[in-house]
């Protein structure tokens, strides 16, 4: 397969994974073109997370194929690391590294994995934390940030080495309400600057907002896919309508 | 009444004390030594056999097999039996340079062999305790396993583990002392000579006051280094 414009940039086709007897991921097919944002919804435990991580190879799969750039992501002689620096993935829980600064964590790739010199992964983080803000805090250590702050330096950490598709991992379920639209607002700003991402999110209105396509993942399957109009307005599963009949529930009473 | 000054007589008599110093102090001046030199050893070659007991994959089996029998061994061997097997062993192989160094040497090697065990355990404690979640954020931003380990798993466990480590520290310094079995003329060694001729002890209590002096320091500041973390931990947590 090229990697011309036409085929879609992350491809996935029939893909299967088991954790042991069970199956968290059935037959999934998605097609994800070149700045497209692709959002993904379901419940805690339908897969979504792990179908993000087998994208950048942290889980691998045991049947179907997935193709990142035109390239078999499966393929044992693939260089992970090559393709880790073109996927970039942010966590709910921000995994950043407690021990470094704030300015460290996001120039600790670009300096040893992405052959930047020291001023220069530093110019580029300042930069980075510039456009979010947060250029202040650069020596700060993540713990003195709030949840708010320390997921957005996360984000611009996986930006720093130059992805070229981002995978976003429920980045805002583990932050105080209030915090949430700063994060928010950082990703609408990616999605308008032509990033390709793939969410898994529990934020309904976000993702009518930025979404392409939204998929509704149920029991490891993609069940429905369509247009956030169609999705969020007239689904045809009853199994996805019970979903945002029951989320929308939550949302009132929060 | 008697009782209690035969009790003095005996064990903090100043003059035996006074008298027996600058010899303890001699010897304590090699417990000093070993401890220093083996504690520096131990540092490096527990971390490395450490990570060695964490590689991944099929193809390291063998070296997780051969770091796993290694601390299994010194761990079970009383270091008194290391002293002796090779401080009097080595020698007997006539095997030039190494069966040729100074006794103290072969002091100093059974005293790493025996915590580089002890340490080892420690060390992998503090890397297994190190979340998943972070390797997976190195590994996701296209760091190596090398990598991973070197600026991301290893600086976090080392922090971790300090506390446990300094307290392994002291019993290795109190352990310098078994090496007086093998003719390495240290404090606790020079203190009984000195016991034996005059007949009393102060000679030993004044060894332990060295052992006491030196590990008390340590003690307090690992203390203060728990105590600096679980403030922390509890800042975190709010």
């Amino acid at each position: 397969m090229s990697s011309n414009g036409s085929t879609p940039f992350v491809h996935m086709q029939g893909v299967s994974k088991w954790f042991g007897s069970l199956n968290v991921l059935d037959h999934i097919d998605l097609d994800v073109p070149e700045h497209n944002v692709v959002c993904l919804i379901g419940a805690s435990g339908s897969g979504k997370s792990t179908l993000l991580r087998c994208i950048n190879r942290l889980e691998r799969i045991e049947e179907g194929e997935i193709t990142v750039d035109g390239q078999q992501i499966t393929d044992p002689k693939l260089d992970v690391n090559v393709l880790r620096r073109k996927v970039g993935i942010v966590f709910q829980a921000y995994n950043l590294f407690p021990h470094m600064t704030v300015l460290q964590n996001v120039t600790l790739a670009p300096r040893k994995a992405g052959g930047f010199s020291r001023d220069g992964a530093e110019g580029q983080a300042r930069g980075l934390l510039r456009r979010i803000g947060l250029e202040a805090k650069a020596d700060e250590y993540p713990d003195r940030l709030s949840g708010g702050q320390q997921q957005r330096v996360a984000i611009v950490r996986a930006l720093a080495m130059g992805p070229k598709v981002l995978l976003l991992d429920e980045i805002t379920s583990a932050l105080d309400p209030q915090l949430v639209s700063e994060v928010l607002a950082l990703v609408r700003e990616l999605a308008e600057s032509g990033m390709t991402m793939i969410l898994a999110t529990h934020e309904m209105g976000f993702a009518r907002e930025v979404a392409d396509k939204v998929c509704f993942l149920d029991a490891g399957r993609i069940l429905e896919e369509g247009s956030p109009a169609q999705i969020f307005t007239e689904p045809r599963e009853p199994r996805t309508r019970e979903f945002l009949a029951r989320v929308l529930e939550a949302e009132k009473l929060a | 009444m008697h009782a209690l000054h035969q009790v003095f007589r005996t064990f903090f008599y100043p003059h035996s004390f006074r008298l027996s110093l600058p010899d303890v102090w001699a010897g304590f001046q090699l417990n000093l030594k070993m401890m220093v030199i083996a504690e520096a050893l131990v540092l490096v070659l527990a971390l490395a056999l450490a990570i060695v007991r964490g590689l991944p994959g099929p193809a390291a089996r063998p070296l997780r097999v051969l770091a796993i029998v290694y601390t299994d061994f010194f761990r079970g061997t009383p270091l008194i039996l290391v002293a002796f097997i090779v401080g009097f062993g080595v020698p007997g192989l006539q095997l030039g340079y190494i069966s040729n160094q100074h006794v103290i040497v072969y002091g100093i090697t059974a005293l790493t062999l025996v915590y580089t065990a002890y340490v080892t355990e420690v060390y992998r404690a503090g890397i297994e305790s190190v979340h998943p979640s972070q390797r997976a954020a190195a590994r996701s931003l296209g760091l190596t396993y090398a990598q991973t380990m070197r600026y991301v798993v290893v600086p976090q466990a080392v922090r971790r583990v300090i506390p446990p480590l300094l307290n392994d520290f002291v019993g290795l310094q109190k352990d310098t002392a078994i090496i007086s079995v093998i003719g390495v003329g240290e404090a606790t060694q020079l203190a009984q000579q000195f016991s034996t001729q005059n007949n009393d002890f102060p000679s030993l209590v004044a060894a332990a006051v060295f052992f006491i002096l030196l590990t008390i320091p340590l003690a307090r500041f690992t203390d203060h280094l728990v105590a600096e973390r679980e403030r922390r931990e509890r800042a975190q947590a709010f």
